[in-house]
């Protein structure tokens, strides 16, 4: 059972998740996992590889549909809506969520195209100079607008990696999200990259509810406010991350953060 | 010599030689101060063979390439071929039927002169055939000889046979390339001999076709030579009829298999279209000739046509075109699959559907891929010749009219030099220039295919 720290404030919850399990084919990924997401925090989800975090984390805009043998029980809920219930329109989710992959994955187009793309596909921009300024506002706040503004028609691929990753945060603000999920973000990246990204996560905090997947404690304890470790498919402990790191509850925790596995 | 005694003599030698080296070798073994070699004694054994058998094997080439010569030059050299015909042809059909008599495989001659030559030709082969077999026989000796004195305890023969087997295996390589070239070679020599009555100009840009295998070889009428009319029956039922077919349904069913299709209709469908692949070239000729050819003429009735054709350029395009699906769609399958999971899920994470996805991130990402595939599906098409002599005309047409009748390229090759005309005959070496023209546009085509291809695969990787 999950042991959730009773000091945590009452926050409005951007997202919540009740009793969620997820099975690839018979086997059991994740165990009965209840969480609230809020709206004005980054959350971290920490654990060994293989621990269902990421898993886990692609439930919450249904990215593991795309796997066919993937199978989620529970019930989720992005502002009380439930997202799996049958009339939920995954695209519309797709859209109020949005994601960032563990290795960058900008689309061989130009940086201006790859910004584009998701205000294109939802029409979010009518005209060129609206779309204009949808791409420059998100590459700022991305970080980027500086190192780019003068070769937008560049392919994105020609990038440096934490460029990449810095466009794929700009292409997923682009539509305005409620939600930004990040799986693993810097794990591809060299450490000054990985500065800014942390940077990028710190200055987006707020305007977004974020949750960021991560190997790496430190990182979780410098860019979170919330942490969930997970351990062999269940979520063992929940609460504010300094509590978690410097006073946690439960014995894996503990022997987690300390360095004893993992 | 024939064949088979030297395949058992080569074999027989190699077998006496791998058995002895390998004696030697235990025997080297034993009388070693360790007990060891460098190599297992039947390296050794190996060894020897192969050298007994490669320099054999490699004399009899050269012998039976070099011998019929040796042999013909004997016999004309002899008194009675005084008074053979000075013309190379009948000359050459009188030695054929000597030499025919000569080696058993004719009962008799009906020609007077060769039955004078018969005496002269078995003489000539049979002493031509003792040298060679002499010296097969001394150089396989002599080979194995010098293999077998250089087997000692610390010799590396293990090492020496890689290097023979990597010979053998570079050499087998070479047969294909080798047989291109040659290929290559000989139209471009039989074309030099074409460009000599009729002009590369007049070939190239002419827009009449109609040789005449019957008109005076010596003055050929160059305005009856014009090959566009060729090139552009090939374009446009090979480039346009049939890609205007295999482009969309290719590309439509590869995005159905990768992106839609579960596993198992994906299994059942896959092979189904790997079949239609298959299928001998013929089969689509009976189906382009008996049952769509009629359909479109009676189509074009009842669009109006007064007098349409039987064989029209539609009916071996579209057809064609069914042929030329399974390359688009495995090409295009293969490209789309190549595309990495992540850009997939990168789309769809943005909210997009999974037609949107294709549509604008995996197809665009693709597209070198497909277009390559395009390009060798086009290559192929061109170069595809049954479909189009069974269903498109011989007549030589210069129209933008599918329903009317063309010809291509490949019919006139076959139309040319299925004909009586002689191999002098400027008509009948008019089919070496376009098989020469459409090898160099097939090759430009697959070489900038594969050029494309391997750049794209570099840029995932």
């Amino acid at each position: 059972m999950t042991v959730v720290h009773e000091n945590l404030e009452a926050t409005d919850a951007k997202m919540s998740a009740r009793d969620v399990s997820v099975f690839y084919g018979d086997k059991k990924a994740i165990d009965e996992v209840s969480i609230e997401i809020p709206t004005k925090y980054v959350t971290a989800f920490i654990g060994p590889s293989g621990c269902g975090k990421s898993t886990f984390l692609r439930t919450l805009n249904r990215m593991n549909d795309t796997i066919p043998s993937a199978r989620v029980e529970g019930e989720i809920t992005l502002d009380g809506e439930d997202i799996y219930r049958s009339k939920m329109d995954v695209v519309q989710l797709r859209a109020r969520v949005g994601m960032v992959f563990q290795k960058p994955n900008p689309f061989p187009k130009s940086i201006y195209e790859n910004i584009a793309y998701g205000p294109k596909i939802h029409g979010l921009a009518e005209g060129k100079d609206e779309l204009d300024a949808i791409v420059e506002r998100s590459l700022k706040r991305a970080g980027l607008w500086e190192e780019v503004k003068d070769r937008l028609q560049d392919s994105g691929t020609a990038l440096s990696g934490g460029q990449q990753q810095r466009l794929c945060i700009a292409r997923a603000i682009a539509v305005d999200p409620e939600v930004i999920l990040m799986d693993e973000p810097c794990s591809a990246l060299d450490p000054i990259a990985t500065a800014k990204i942390e940077e990028l996560i710190a200055e987006l905090n707020g305007r977004y509810a974020i949750v960021i997947v991560t190997h790496s404690m430190q990182q979780a304890a410098r860019v979170s406010q919330r942490t969930a470790f997970f351990h062999l498919g269940k979520m063992v402990e929940y609460g504010r991350t300094s509590d978690i790191f410097t006073n946690p509850l439960e014995q894996r925790t503990q022997d987690y953060i300390t360095g004893r596995y993992g | 010599m024939s064949p088979t005694i030297l395949l058992l003599l080569a074999l027989g030698l190699g077998l006496a030689g791998w058995l002895a080296a390998r004696a030697r070798a235990w025997t080297l073994r034993r009388e070693s101060a360790d007990g060891r070699l460098s190599s297992l004694p039947t390296y050794h054994a190996w060894y020897v063979a192969l050298w007994i058998v490669l320099p054999l094997l490699a004399f009899v080439a050269l012998w039976s390439a070099i011998a019929p010569g040796l042999i013909s030059q004997a016999v004309l050299s002899s008194p009675a071929a005084a008074d053979l015909p000075a013309f190379g042809f009948q000359r050459q059909t009188i030695l054929n039927e000597a030499r025919a008599v000569a080696t058993g495989a004719a009962p008799a001659v009906f020609n007077p002169q060769a039955r004078d030559l018969v005496e002269p030709f078995r003489d000539a082969l049979s002493y031509y055939n003792t040298i060679g077999i002499v010296v097969t026989l001394l150089i396989a000796f002599l080979a194995g000889t010098w293999a077998f004195l250089r087997l000692k305890p610390d010799f590396a023969a293990r090492t020496r046979v890689e290097r023979i087997v990597m010979a053998i295996l570079l050499a087998a390589s070479l047969v294909a390339i080798l047989t291109t070239i040659g290929i290559l070679a000989s139209l471009i020599f039989e074309t030099v001999r074409f460009f000599g009555m009729v002009s590369p100009i007049d070939f190239l840009f002419g827009t009449h076709w109609g040789p005449d295998p019957m008109a005076n070889p010596d003055n050929p009428d160059a305005s009856r030579y014009g090959a566009i009319p060729l090139f552009w029956g090939t374009l446009f039922i090979g480039a346009i009829i049939a890609m205007i077919v295999a482009i969309p349904l290719g590309l439509m069913s590869a995005i159905y298999l990768t992106q839609y299709a579960n596993p198992r209709v994906r299994s059942w469908v896959k092979p189904a279209l790997e079949i239609l692949a298959g299928v001998p070239t013929v089969v689509y000729g009976y189906f382009a000739a008996l049952t769509i050819a009629p359909a479109i003429r009676d189509l074009a009735i009842d669009l109006g046509a007064s007098n349409p054709s039987s064989e029209s350029a539609l009916a071996a395009g579209l057809v064609m075109g069914v042929m030329i699906i399974p390359f688009v769609s495995s090409m295009a399958d293969d490209s789309i699959a190549a595309v990495p999971q992540s850009m997939r899920d990168g789309s769809l994470a943005m909210g997009a559907t999974t037609n949107e996805t294709i549509r604008r991130v995996l197809v665009p990402a693709a597209l070198p891929g497909i277009v390559a595939g395009v390009m060798l599906a086009i290559s192929r098409a061109i170069g595809e010749t049954m479909i189009v002599v069974m269903a498109a005309s011989t007549a030589a047409n210069l129209s933008g009219n599918p329903l009317e009748s063309m010809t291509t390229v490949t019919v006139q090759i076959v139309a040319m030099l299925t004909g009586e005309g002689s191999f002098d005959h400027p008509a009948t070496l008019s089919a070496f220039a376009l098989g020469f023209v459409l090898f160099m546009v097939t090759l430009g085509l697959n070489f900038v295919a594969l050029r494309v291809v391997k750049r794209y695969r570099e840029a995932y990787e």
